[in-house]
């Protein structure tokens, strides 16, 4: 069903694309909507017939699956959850692959955001995969969230001191000093290894600047593809590592299948998302092509005339 | 009134109305009829929703405004709401008042008279509401413009000057044991010695080009002309680079919205 949904989507697209060149050529405007329209059928295609890529992992990606790998089981890892639903197709995947790895680890987790919709998300993840995958974790002792907390960087610039300043109580209000996770942490200096996931400020930027360089914890962020760039020169110094994009998240699950035979049959949404990537990506540069080849021709004919 | 809208509105609400009772019905039978239909609800507004914004690619129209507007509003008001009870109750009362603390179920710490300036600052701030007295909410304006600035200052000076200057200083032979040790381990691995090398030589030749294509005290000739144009060119491909990460990163959540439509909505795809 997959291939023969493959082979459909690509005649109907080539030949859409054909139609739209042998069009430009006439020296005919194509409408943006147009464009809009296939990349459209490519992404829903694909979708639909579910066309999967198998996916290796990157160098710069492997390395965090080594850290969180390499930590002695019991080692404590911040993930920040610092994003709103408008990144959540691309980045939750990333904090649901940490979690999965963290726990079946045996690390202690210890989940907050500094953005206000990403305490929802948190809940979204604690209720799909630890309460679901990991019945046997205890609250408190195998994780703890802490929630939400307003003050961007403020709130960093607190924590690598001193929780307890910002956080009297967890996201249930329990206090902290009762949590037994917290008897071991003072700072976020005592964590092993941070993993913020976001796009935006604050996000992954302000846990280096923040935290990772003047507290000297290793901090490994999970990207929205937007800011991916500006923050791969803070790899490998800065950053032992980076999840950039779908992509990034895509190689996550990727190694986390390989390696961990129990995650196989666990939806791999990053994954699934390669699929219609890839046929967009085609699309688009098809237009790319198009539209080049078209101005070419125009400004040809224009200087021959 | 123009019939066309009315009849698009019609329609809009007839579709809406029939989705809401087709994913009630569906709902496993445990479930009760109020869940049933506050689930069946939430799924198809939800839909309604993506597609109203989804319509802005045709056209602006006042579905899209309706979202717009309703994803502004419900944002806010969740953050606000969010602020109050995680940073006022969940970390003011806790330090000012046990009576609060008691009111609102929260454990009480200790008083701390500092923790006083904060809620003061903010009510300051709230001053330029008043039409006489919005010039007192410029202290606190002026508060966090010093502190923020004061904080980001040294942060970004170690970060972003210090240590990525620190990190360019790269060796241009990684791990280099004579032109025979290279060839006979010769690897295009990501992490083999070849591929390194080339990586610091990207960067190290990248930075100080694209630094050179800034530099405007000499004119751009000769040698200097030529380290100048490759440095443009690095920085297109930077552009590029981020050109298709952002590409990806739309697609992104393009997909997520249509799986959303397929799975939860329509029941089209499975997971």
């Amino acid at each position: 069903m997959s291939n023969i949904g493959v082979i459909i989507s690509l005649i109907i697209i080539s030949g859409g694309l054909l139609a739209i060149l042998i069009y430009s050529l006439r020296g005919r405007d194509v409408d943006r909507r147009i464009i809009f329209l296939f990349v459209f059928i490519a992404v829903a295609s694909a979708v639909l017939f579910n066309i999967e890529f198998k996916e290796h992992p990157t160098l710069i990606v492997k390395k965090v699956f080594d850290k969180i790998e390499n930590l002695p089981s019991g080692s404590r890892v911040l993930i920040s959850f610092d994003y709103d639903p408008a990144m959540k197709p691309e980045v939750h995947p990333m904090a649901n692959s940490f979690v999965r790895h963290c726990l079946v680890k045996g690390h202690k987790l210890c989940l907050m955001s500094l953005w206000p919709q990403g305490q929802a998300l948190m809940t979204e993840t604690l209720e799909e995969v630890i309460l679901e995958e990991f019945p046997e974790a205890r609250y408190g002792e195998d994780y703890v969230m802490l929630g939400y907390k307003a003050g961007n960087e403020g709130v960093l610039n607190v924590i690598i001191t001193d929780f307890r300043k910002m956080y009297a109580t967890d996201a249930r209000g329990t206090n902290i000093d009762s949590i037994p996770i917290f008897k071991e942490i003072k700072s976020a200096k005592d964590m092993d290894l941070i993993l913020p996931i976001g796009g935006g400020k604050p996000g992954p930027k302000e846990w280096i600047l923040f935290v990772g360089d003047p507290g000297n914890v290793p901090v490994a962020p999970g990207l929205a593809a937007v800011v991916a760039p500006l923050i791969y020169p803070y790899y490998p110094k800065q950053a032992i590592g980076l999840l950039g994009g779908v992509k990034g998240a895509a190689e996550y699950e990727s190694e986390l299948r390989q390696k961990y035979p129990r995650f196989r049959d666990v939806y791999a949404p990053a994954l699934r998302m390669m699929g219609p990537q890839t046929l967009a990506h085609i699309v688009i540069m098809a237009f790319i092509v198009i539209g080049n080849i078209a101005f070419f021709r125009r400004k040809r004919s224009e200087t021959g005339a | 009134m123009r019939k066309g809208p009315v009849i698009i509105t019609a329609v809009v609400v007839c579709l809406f109305i029939v989705s809401w009772i087709i994913k009630a019905v569906n709902v496993p039978a445990e479930d009760s009829v109020f869940r049933a239909f506050a689930q069946g609800f939430g799924v198809t507004f939800a839909a309604f929703l993506t597609l109203a914004v989804m319509s802005f690619l045709y056209r602006d129209n006042p579905f899209y405004k309706f979202a717009e507007h309703l994803y502004v509003g419900v944002s806010a008001a969740y953050a606000m709401s969010l602020g109050f009870w995680t940073t006022i109750v969940g970390n003011l009362f806790p330090r000012i008042s046990e009576g609060l603390c008691n009111w609102f179920e929260v454990p009480y710490t200790e008083f701390e008279w500092h923790f006083l300036i904060p809620p003061a600052l903010g009510i300051i701030l709230l001053m330029r509401l008043s039409p006489k007295g919005g010039w007192i909410s410029r202290w606190a304006l002026a508060f966090i413009v010093g502190t923020t600035a004061g904080l980001n200052l040294p942060r970004f000076l170690r970060s972003d000057f210090i240590e990525q200057i620190s990190a360019t200083f790269l060796p241009l032979l990684v791990n280099w044991h004579g032109i025979g040790d290279f060839f006979s381990n010769l690897s295009l691995s990501a992490s083999g010695q070849l591929v390194s090398i080339l990586t610091n030589v990207v960067i190290v030749v990248g930075v100080f080009c694209g630094i050179v294509y800034f530099f405007f005290s000499k004119e751009h000739k000769g040698a200097f002309g030529a380290a100048s144009r490759f440095g443009i060119w690095i920085l297109m491909i930077t552009f590029g680079a981020s050109f298709g990460y952002t590409v990806m990163g739309r697609i992104s959540l393009l997909v997520g919205r249509l799986t959303f439509l397929g799975h939860d909505w329509l029941g089209l795809i499975t997971r």
